[in-house]
């Protein structure tokens, strides 16, 4: 038998690594690759504490977060799209219009 | 076995996030990204999932991930080859993720499980798992439901407007 622990430490270093990659990354699909990444690194942590605690509720939350997930890639590659179709680029350090 | 199986399962998981994440070409990312989702899937498995399991497999690999393909080959990134994949201040960023892990794994140890619910192994067992992962969607999450129907519907609307070109006027 697998303990939680283990599940969880797996969901903490796959989360980090979509962290990481979102911070440092300059191509914006790999940015957001990497919101996926972290997306399902939650998710693996939601089923396992559903497995653990005997508990439907997890999966049904992670089935809601694939729900949001879909919608999020469609808005934000539509984005990516007419940000390309403006500016020509996919880095994200070439867009500062904002100075921000 | 069943140690060895989330060992394979979990390196595999944790080579696939790297290499995605520090691979030049967009395409090679999304291609390991493929990977990825079936051994999570895999994973969802050993967790007595198998309805989630084949949602992360036709949702993830077979409608997110094909978008995701249909946008990198759409842009066309030529020069993406030649230039630096970091940003300027990579330092930065990685440290930031750095302490989030620190962080992450300190909190770790003081974690309290929550009490226990109605449905055991035994219990989907019996009844399956996708049969009781209905029951409960659709008695006790029918309002969450109804509102994640109305997220889509409001993504496909947003896609249209924003990917549509803009008429000069």
């Amino acid at each position: 038998m697998v303990p939680l622990n283990w599940y969880i430490y797996l969901s903490a270093i796959v989360f980090i690594i979509g962290a990481a990659g979102f911070l440092t990354r300059r191509n914006i699909i790999i940015m957001f690759i990497s919101i996926e990444l972290m997306l399902n690194a939650a998710n693996i942590s939601l089923v396992s504490f559903s497995h653990f605690l005997n508990d439907m509720r997890g999966q049904v939350l992670v089935f809601f977060v694939i729900a949001v997930a879909a919608a999020e890639a469609a808005i934000g590659l539509a984005i990516i799209i007419a940000l390309f179709r403006n500016k020509a680029t996919a880095h994200v350090d070439e867009i500062d219009e904002m100075k921000g | 076995m069943a140690e060895l199986i989330f060992l394979y399962l979990a390196a595999v998981i944790i080579v696939l996030s790297v290499l995605i994440v520090t691979r030049r070409n967009p395409v090679h990312s999304v291609l390991f990204m493929l990977l990825l989702f079936f051994h999570i899937a895999g994973l969802y498995l050993t967790l007595n999932a198998e309805f989630l399991a084949a949602i992360q497999m036709i949702v993830y690999a077979g409608a997110i991930l094909v978008l995701f393909l249909f946008v990198v080959l759409l842009l066309n990134l030529k020069e993406e080859l030649t230039v630096g994949r970091y940003i300027g201040s990579w330092p930065l960023g990685l440290s930031a993720a750095l302490a989030l892990l620190l962080m992450v794994l300190l909190s770790l140890r003081s974690f309290i499980a929550g009490p226990e619910g109605r449905f055991s192994a035994e219990a989907i067992r019996a009844e399956t798992n996708a049969k009781i992962l209905g029951r409960v969607l659709f008695t006790e999450y029918l309002y969450p439901f109804e509102i994640v129907s109305v997220v889509l519907l409001v993504a496909i609307i947003g896609a249209i407007v924003l990917a549509k070109k803009r008429l000069r006027s």
